[in-house]
């Protein structure tokens, strides 16, 4: 099938699905708007697997797809296109699947895969702690085995999102006593609703708590809820966000175009439009979305040889936050003193939520001082101090 | 679209990073200009964009991009730009049939070398424009002036745009660079890289058949070629932002300052990353561009929009990279014997030169928010 086709094949089931109950749900439940329509969110991930878009990208023994990244990323931009809600699968579906994949047992490939690709379970990350954000090595949350083999964890991870409405948590934890930095921890996989396990809200600039801390005491899991040997946890955490970088994050530029477009709508609205300063940074801010889709486009080359350092995928979070995080700060100076309020209009309301949130996508997945530490380091060869 | 390079464009970019890198002028005398321009031309990459029917290569921009970005790199300085970039261009936009299968050849395998000759910096505005022409008999008189002329003295010929009484206004002359009542007066510019010079026309006559502009689209043409070559400018300056990063980066790890290289500081770390994140950005969004051009199905409005977004990055991100490569080199950073000072100047020469980026975003707005 060529891209064409398949293009207006999601279109055409956006059209006849993102309807009636599901309507309401149009450009919602994004970054800073998690909390719009848990319940109905998750039918309608179930919609969107009965559908056949979920998995688009996994193999077809695992019940995949197996689509070139071309027709993978072609999808993502019809969905956002056509008003597609924030994904509360993606974390499943994106980040745990294709660990499970690469990484996991055949057992815990059936076990798993399943309710991730009907929409029937739902993953959070739980990485960070209060201890380890940038030094994410500083772990310090323990995990041990009972003398039946099941696995125990003692610990709090923090900015986890979606945990509320979740049933699985992944975990890196230290399994080694003593241990230190990336040796000695393990990759868990947790079920949420037991009595060991607390989550609490964490209540955010914009007011809404899309991030939860989750507390450990005493919490279990099964004995064969590890991916990865114990001890191999660094290996297989990286990995995963070596995932996160890939197709679902190059599908957002399809939400930035959106963005962009609510920001013209208003100025042409209001008048900002005529102002010469906001008429520059306008036009910047599509100059710098052309460079974020000509970058992500590049991101999608064949790659000829796969040691070669690919600097479009170095620079790739450092530039889209960045970026981002301005588009929050224009739409705010052409909104004006009407910004202040809380606005009834959708659009608008979207532009506040980006101006707030967008604080945020400098800091999680790498904080821009991280980013700029990583891309010196391994895209120019500079070294450590 | 895809922009994965083929093999054969692969082998272009090394054969010319490998041959600029040994061979480059910017750092020799003016009478190395020659020997160096006629060795591209050998090398074929002046008939890279001319199409086969007139004997050329029939490549396009994304071949034209790979060879700017390493002309850029090195600063080299030869007629490329204005030979190929700008003359040959106005020929294939704006000129004749006769024209093209006169002089594209010709400009193909140097046995002519010319510039174009438009409003200051390259402005296909027709107000713009300082040389007039009028009809006489059969002939053309030019006269006028060009304050800044991309001129290395090896020119044989310019195309001159020149505003004429009669519709539509604006026609193209090809004047040989030493005719009667032209005088060429070398101008003292800081970028030594990019010489220019100031062209008089005393009343220079010319035949008929040296108005080689098809008049029907003459306007749009010189227009579309401005934009044109803004791309393959803007690829120009990615190789020169890139070339200042190489440069900071390897002198930062040479430099040792408080017993290690300077390279382990965060602080200095951070700022080549950012010099990479500006420049990878601007190449990515140049490559992109010159394939979705060779791709073809732009109209002038998209193709003004999408060369716009490459101009604007690539200038921004060659001034920021030159200028962090100064401050990276520290005190030797000022000094004329090491290269950051070159790309300095070939920064700010390319950052006005083809339009300022204040004037590409204003063109950029009225296209998102003036539209009906």
């Amino acid at each position: 099938m060529n891209e064409q086709e398949f293009r207006q094949q999601v279109a055409d089931w956006m059209a006849s699905h993102l309807t009636g109950r599901f309507a309401c749900l149009k450009h919602r439940g994004g970054p800073g708007d998690e909390e719009a329509y848990p319940a109905l969110r998750k039918e309608w991930e179930q919609e969107l697997a009965a559908g056949g878009w979920v998995g688009l990208g996994w193999p077809r023994e695992h019940g995949g797809r197996d689509l070139p990244l071309a027709l993978q990323l072609a999808f993502h931009e019809e969905y956002v296109r056509a008003g597609g809600p924030g994904r509360i699968g993606h974390i499943g579906e994106t980040l745990m699947a294709p660990t499970l994949i690469a990484l996991g047992t055949p057992e815990q490939q059936r076990r798993f895969l399943p309710g991730i690709r009907e929409g029937r379970e739902y993953w959070a990350q739980g990485y960070s702690e209060p201890g380890a954000g940038s030094d994410l090595a500083a772990i310090t949350t323990r995990c041990w085995q009972d003398e039946d083999g099941r696995w125990r964890l003692q610990g709090q991870k923090v900015w986890t999102s979606l945990a509320h409405e979740s049933e699985w948590v992944f975990v890196v934890a230290r399994s080694t006593p003593g241990s230190v930095g990336r040796e000695g921890l393990s990759f868990l996989l947790v079920p949420l609703a037991q009595p060991g396990i607390e989550i609490h809200p964490i209540r955010q600039m914009t007011g809404e708590a899309e991030f939860n801390s989750v507390f450990f005491d005493g919490a279990v899991t099964e004995a064969d809820c590890i991916v990865g040997k114990p001890g191999e946890g660094w290996k297989v955490a990286m990995a995963l966000l070596g995932f996160e970088r890939g197709v679902s994050t190059l599908g957002q530029q399809m939400h930035f175009t959106h963005e962009l477009q609510l920001v013209v709508d208003v100025a042409r609205a209001n008048g900002a439009a005529r102002d010469p300063a906001i008429r520059q940074r306008i036009a910047d801010a599509w100059v710098g979305l052309q460079g974020l889709r000509y970058n992500g486009l590049r991101m999608l080359e064949e790659d000829t040889s796969s040691t070669k350092v690919r600097p479009e995928a170095l620079i790739y979070k450092y530039a889209w936050s960045n970026w981002h995080r301005e588009l929050g700060q224009l739409a705010m100076d052409v909104i004006g003193v009407a910004g202040d309020v809380r606005s009834d209009d959708d659009a608008v309301r979207r532009l506040q939520q980006v101006f707030f949130f967008s604080r945020a996508d400098t800091i999680y997945a790498g904080t821009n001082e991280i980013q700029l530490n990583i891309i010196s380091e391994r895209g120019l060869g500079m070294p450590r101090g | 679209m895809n922009l994965t390079l083929s093999d054969e464009q692969r082998a272009l970019q090394e054969t010319a990073a490998d041959f600029l890198a040994a061979h480059t002028n910017a750092r020799k005398e003016a009478d190395a200009d020659a020997e160096l321009w006629s060795r591209i031309v050998e090398l074929g990459w002046a008939a890279v964009q001319v199409p086969e029917d007139f004997d050329g290569l029939g490549l396009g921009p994304v071949e034209l991009v790979l060879l700017m970005e390493e002309m850029g790199r090195r600063l080299a300085r030869t007629p490329f730009l204005a030979n190929v970039v700008l003359a040959q261009t106005a020929l294939l936009q704006a000129g004749t049939a006769e024209a093209q299968q006169r002089a594209l050849a010709a400009l193909a395998y140097g046995e002519r070398t010319a510039t174009l000759i438009l409003g200051p910096g390259v402005n296909a505005e027709p107000a713009s424009l300082t040389v007039k022409a009028r009809r006489d008999g059969d002939a053309w008189v030019l006269a006028g002036e060009a304050a800044q002329v991309l001129d290395d003295g090896l020119l044989t010929h310019a195309y001159v745009a020149a505003r004429i009484e009669e519709a539509p206004g604006v026609a193209l002359f090809e004047v040989a660079a030493d005719a009667a009542g032209l005088t060429r007066a070398p101008l003292d510019v800081f970028d030594l890289t990019r010489p220019q010079a100031r062209w008089v026309f005393n009343d220079v006559r010319v035949g008929g058949e040296a108005r080689v502009d098809d008049a029907a689209r003459v306007l749009a043409g010189l227009a579309r070629t401005r934009v044109l070559a803004a791309l393959q400018l803007a690829a120009e300056q990615v190789g020169g932002a890139a070339q200042c990063l190489q440069l900071a980066v390897d002198y930062t790890k040479e430099r040792v300052q408080f017993g290690k290289p300077v390279a382990t500081f965060q602080a200095v770390k951070h700022r080549v990353a950012e010099m990479m994140v500006r420049m990878e950005t601007a190449r990515s969004t140049v490559r992109g561009v010159a394939a979705r051009l060779a791709e073809g199905g732009l109209d002038d409005a998209e193709l003004g929009a999408e060369v716009a977004a490459a101009r604007v990055q690539a200038t921004e991100a060659y001034r920021y990279c030159a200028q962090e490569a100064i401050q990276l080199h520290g005190g030797v950073g000022f000094t004329w014997e090491y290269d950051p000072q070159m790309h300095f100047k070939r920064a700010q020469w390319a950052s006005q030169w083809f339009g300022p980026t204040r004037d590409w975003r204003e063109a950029l707005a009225a296209h998102l928010l003036d539209a009906a």
